[in-house]
């Protein structure tokens, strides 16, 4: 297949700060693609690169067959973009924002109201159409965000954090809508330190720290290679935590001690805790989960995703 | 909605052709783009600009010519063809500091609220237009204000007897023009330099606008002044705008700047604004 989005040693540098630091990944065409890791990571960086508007220092970067150092307009003409900090403009209506913006496009303007409809239908906002942005909630702004991002059909839709900032239920609604568009066939690239969200919504991934690229695969993949199946939460209270993770590193193979809790990674997570508690040990809380991608960044990196 | 599922990697060359075709409208008109978002935008304020555009005048006009001017019984200026009235004279300097105003009033706020408050600037940033095409548009749309209120000026002063030439006054409007950019593009250049506003445009409101309008030779010729202050009026946008107007309206009297030394001004400082803000576009867009 060829990729849409193609990455050789791709670096970024401002000054003595290294942003990206030659990172290598490709996006094939309807590929829900991400990049993981914890703010300052460099994917915001990346996504600047990706979307022709942040000149690489140096390596390869082609989308959609095109190098962004010549073919800017081109390459941005086909994205859609959903940074991180909304910039609508506020002192228009929602339906005048999706028209306005396809008009950036080149887009007539009777195709853009069509299309408008379309889509405030898509982002559930269709009763809000008259309403000026101001009086949106944040969720509401963030679907709106993304329709207007969609206006101008793009070949790949780019997502910088897409629910940094919702409460829960906002976050859901929002994931529905870009499922929706994934089984569509829109190719998606997603930045995210939730690792929540790259599970919902990425068939691949890297893990991406410092600039560097940690680990790339699957959802399932990372976890399947970085972690056991299952964990086992325990919580002694913050001031024995340390020193029980001690008492119990034994019965597995690996273990992370956090300020709040220690984790033991097994692949039988309630055959553990019936040793732990056989040991006459008794934690104020136990919970077995299955592995996340949380536990594989703090593999990879031993740190948080969220600090 | 109309993304493609059936589309697959067989396509990847039509999404590089696709991405051709798509961007020759942008790099094209991508200015225009802007400009007509930007008119849209001035629509919300679209009651202050007419009432604005049409009372100012009318306001001075009146004043000037029913006052000022009854007041005043020796001519204070001369044209070609000797002393003229003080409301030929004023009107020229009142048509520009009209458009002036407006820069002040449209590249100042309006380029913080794209770059920073609203960041409107980063969502066209993110479609095909370029930084520059920003900018353009930008100046696109505020000359199409000023030229709505140097319009409504000039039919004004034609209504008003306030020119000597009703062939001049139909130029004037073009200089008023000129004269808003010379002093608008510096001014656009130094608020995209802006990154916190802390009080600068008040500062430049108070202490570069209310300065060129008083010592500009706006209501009493700039020989007036002691020498070591007319240098205010030669950098003055202002004063070059009125001083062509005034030719155009009666002609200029003997000693006067000749007219292309006015407009030369004007282009520079015009060209150098718009060069330097461009640059200052691109160097945070990219």
């Amino acid at each position: 297949m060829t990729p849409v989005i193609q990455a050789r040693a791709l670096t970024k540098t401002y000054g003595e700060l290294v942003a990206v630091d030659g990172i290598d990944f490709e996006v094939a065409p309807g590929e829900s693609f991400g990049l993981l890791g914890p703010n300052g990571a460099g994917k915001s960086t990346s996504m600047r690169m990706i979307g022709a508007v942040s000149q690489r220092t140096s390596g390869e970067l082609t989308v959609l067959g095109l190098d962004p150092d010549t073919h800017g307009p081109e390459i941005r003409s086909r994205l859609g973009v959903v940074p991180q900090e909304d910039n609508l403009d506020t002192e228009l209506t929602v339906r005048d924002n999706l028209i306005v913006y396809g008009r950036y496009f080149g887009i007539p303007r009777p195709v853009c109201a069509a299309r408008a409809t379309e889509l405030l239908d898509f982002a559930e906002l269709a009763d809000k159409a008259k309403v000026k942005v101001d009086e949106l909630s944040g969720g509401m702004k963030r679907r709106l965000t993304i329709a207007r991002a969609l206006i101008n059909e793009p070949a790949v839709l780019m997502l910088d954090e897409p629910t940094t900032g919702l409460d829960p239920q906002a976050r859901h609604v929002l994931w529905d809508r870009l499922f929706r568009l994934k089984e569509r066939g829109t190719t998606l690239v997603v930045t995210t330190h939730y690792m929540d969200e790259a599970e919902q919504l990425c068939d691949r991934l890297v893990v991406v720290d410092h600039g560097r690229i940690m680990a790339e695969g699957s959802p399932a993949d990372l976890i399947r290679t970085y972690s056991t199946r299952e964990v086992l939460e325990l919580r002694f209270g913050s001031t024995r935590n340390a020193q029980m993770a001690v008492e119990l590193a034994d019965l597995v193979d690996r273990h992370e001690v956090l300020p709040d809790r220690v984790l033991l990674y097994a692949d039988d997570g309630e055959a553990v805790l019936a040793r732990v508690r056989d040991r006459g040990l008794d934690p104020t809380t136990s919970l077995v989960r299955r592995s996340s991608l949380e536990d594989v960044f703090l593999r990879l990196t031993g740190r948080s995703l969220i600090e | 909605m109309s993304v493609d599922p059936a589309r697959t990697a067989t396509d990847e060359l039509s999404y590089r052709d696709e991405a051709l075709a798509a961007a020759v409208r942008p790099r094209r008109f991508g200015a225009w783009y802007v400009a007509e978002h930007r008119l849209r935008s001035m629509r919300a304020y679209g009651g202050t600009i007419v009432i604005g555009g049409i009372g100012q005048p009318l306001l001075y006009l009146l004043g000037i010519g029913l006052g000022l001017a009854a007041f005043l019984d020796q001519p204070i200026a001369s044209g070609a063809h000797g002393p003229v009235s003080y409301l030929w004279f004023v009107a020229p300097a009142l048509m520009a500091s009209a458009t002036i105003t407006v820069a002040l009033d449209e590249f100042t706020y309006a380029v913080l609220e794209g770059f920073k408050w609203r960041r409107l600037f980063w969502a066209m940033n993110a479609s095909p237009v370029s930084p520059q095409q920003i900018a353009t548009g930008m100046v696109i749309a505020v000359i199409g204000r000023m030229a709505f209120v140097a319009v409504a000026y000039g039919v004004l002063v034609v209504l008003f007897g306030a020119t000597g030439s009703v062939l001049g006054a139909l130029v004037t409007p073009f200089v008023a023009i000129l004269g808003g950019l010379a002093f608008g593009l510096p001014l656009l250049a130094y608020s995209a330099s802006i990154k916190n506003e802390t009080g600068q445009f008040a500062v430049v409101q108070r202490f570069i606008f209310t300065p060129l309008f008083l010592f500009s030779g706006t209501f009493y010729p700039l020989a007036t002044l002691p020498i070591w202050l007319q240098p205010i009026g030669w950098v003055s946008p202002l004063w070059h705008a009125a001083e062509v107007g005034r030719t155009l309206s009666y002609g200029s009297p003997p000693g006067a700047w000749p007219v292309w030394a006015h407009l030369l001004v004007l282009l520079v400082m015009a060209a150098v604004g718009w060069a330097v803000g461009r640059r200052i576009f691109v160097a945070r867009l990219r």
